[in-house]
């Protein structure tokens, strides 16, 4: 049943230096359903996998809108990323009370983060079950932020959380050098060619996946199915032809910007959650 | 000294606040030019309606890209400003590349200001706030009440009677810096000859891209010999 002895208590350490409670929270973000974000200089994508309960059931909604320029896409326990949406719009609505700007991205991922933290150093609180994808525009340009339960937060050119994100990573690994300079569209095909990829042979129709774009321009908003089923028509992806793509250095480790440059390798492989 | 007693809150204690201001400092004005913004008060303060202080700056930098000028009540503004500084620290502190604009910073004082009246306790100033970020000239005004606006040149006070008029005739938008203290010191002059708390003592501010200066106080040259200075009653009837 138990893992070991250290493990019931999200304060205690282990005499290796873990603390599993918050391991076990970084695991229940790779049980959720995938969630992908790319961005260019200008826009910023999010997308996710749907996954029902029951035939009979409806999915669950697994993308956010925070502000105008502010969108996230989470993994893991929806009921904490909901709250932790609700939290986001809260900050966001007060910032642009108080100043009649938008808070900047950068701002509220290191509030997010804080908030995380504190839930690892409680005897009373668990750590969020949720990862978030947090996808923003501000003067600095567009921005994709990786939060984690641990309170840890990376930004990234590309990344995917989520089951079999793997795969998706993989997928975005070898193309993430070219977004920089992509277009709107040239990040959705890239976005739904990445979202295929965690399907693992299922097919991809807009019933179950949802896609969100913010950019210069164009506030935070999620397409609606038609929108997504006529691009998912456009660029031929339902099939299961492979991705138009010329393989670059496919064994690139995924892009970390300065932000988490002292928090050692990227989690570009299954690492356990407390060697990032 | 008037005080007002707030009995409605429930509670027995009851909370004096003060309904007028003591030490008041007169106008402020202040313009867009080519570069950014210019400022301009004189640096007396009145107690009441003695002139009682005579180097009392009015006009003050915030952060990086702002400038604030007050007129009314001393202490107020000196509140203000320890505020605004906390503000600017703690922006500071995140360290992150960002920082807030005159824009940002107006609507803060905006929000205070209101928030201060709500209370039936304002902070009794009026605030001029202009500033220049990423190659935007930001130029807006707040009342004791919360009132605000924008525009390419404010004056509170005695200024909204006597500056702005000359403001509107002869601003324009491609002032040069020279010009523009020479239209500033036109207004200031006007104000001194006519505004009885004006003091022959001010700064001009200004602020672009590069950052703030604000200039060592000075005199402006006045001729009092004019006929109507000379004799001010002249020919008003029933005046003493």
């Amino acid at each position: 049943m138990f893992r070991n002895q250290y493990d019931t208590d999200v304060t205690t350490w282990s005499p290796a230096g873990r603390l599993f409670q918050v391991e076990y929270a970084m695991e229940a973000v790779k049980q959720g359903s995938a969630a992908i974000g790319l961005r260019s200089k200008s826009h910023v994508v999010l997308a996710c996998v749907n996954k029902t309960n029951s035939e009979l059931s409806s999915h669950q909604k697994k993308i956010f809108k925070a502000d105008d320029h502010i969108g996230v896409a989470i993994a893991g326990l929806t009921a904490d990323g909901r709250v932790l949406s609700r939290y986001m719009r809260s900050e966001c609505i007060n910032y642009s009370y108080s100043y009649e700007s938008p808070l900047p991205v950068g701002r509220l991922v290191v509030q997010l983060a804080d908030k995380a933290q504190v839930c690892t150093q409680r005897s009373w609180k668990r750590p969020y079950g949720v990862g978030l994808l947090v996808a923003g525009l501000d003067e600095s340009g567009a921005h994709l932020y990786y939060n984690c339960p641990s309170g840890n937060y990376f930004e990234y050119q590309a990344f995917a959380i989520g089951s079999r994100s793997q795969a998706a990573k993989t997928y975005l690994e070898r193309r993430f050098e070219k977004f920089m300079g992509s277009s709107r569209d040239d990040l959705l095909k890239d976005a739904l060619f990445a979202i295929r990829e965690t399907l693992q042979g299922e097919k991809l129709t807009s019933s179950i996946c949802t896609v969100a774009v913010v950019g210069v321009g164009e506030a935070f908003h999620i397409l609606d199915q038609g929108t997504v089923q006529a691009l998912i028509e456009a660029f031929e992806i339902a099939g299961e032809e492979a991705p138009a793509s010329e393989p670059t250095a496919a064994d690139q480790p995924p892009p970390e910007p300065g932000v988490a440059a002292d928090q050692g390798a990227p989690a570009e492989h299954d690492a356990a959650p407390m060697d990032i | 000294m008037k005080l007002l007693d707030s009995t409605d809150s429930g509670n027995s204690s009851s909370i004096e606040r003060t309904q007028y201001p003591y030490v008041t400092g007169t106008s402020v004005i202040g313009i867009k030019y080519k570069d950014g913004i210019l400022m301009a008060a004189d640096m007396g303060a009145s107690y009441g309606s003695t002139l009682r202080y005579k180097s009392v700056e009015r006009v003050k930098p915030v952060g990086k890209h702002s400038l604030i000028g007050a007129s009314g009540e001393i202490s107020d503004f000196q509140e203000i400003l320890r505020s605004l500084d906390e503000l600017i620290l703690y922006d500071n502190m995140w360290d992150d590349g960002n920082s807030l604009g005159p824009k940002e910073v107006h609507n803060y004082l905006t929000r205070m200001m209101y928030n201060r009246r709500n209370k039936f306790d304002p902070l009794w100033n009026s605030l001029v706030l202009g500033g220049v970020k990423n190659g935007q000239k930001y130029l807006g005004m707040v009342s004791m009440i919360g009132v605000h606006f924008e525009d390419n040149h404010v004056a509170t006070g005695f200024g909204n009677h006597l500056a702005r008029p000359i403001l509107r005739d002869e601003w324009h938008e491609n002032l040069t810096f020279e010009d523009g203290v020479k239209l500033l010191e036109k207004c200031m002059r006007v104000l001194l000859y006519r505004d009885r708390s004006a003091v022959n003592k001010l700064q001009i501010a200004k602020i672009t891209e590069e950052g703030v200066t604000v200039s060592q106080p000075y005199a402006l040259k006045t001729f009092w010999n004019f006929n109507a200075f000379q004799n001010p009653t002249a020919g008003a009837e029933g005046s003493w």
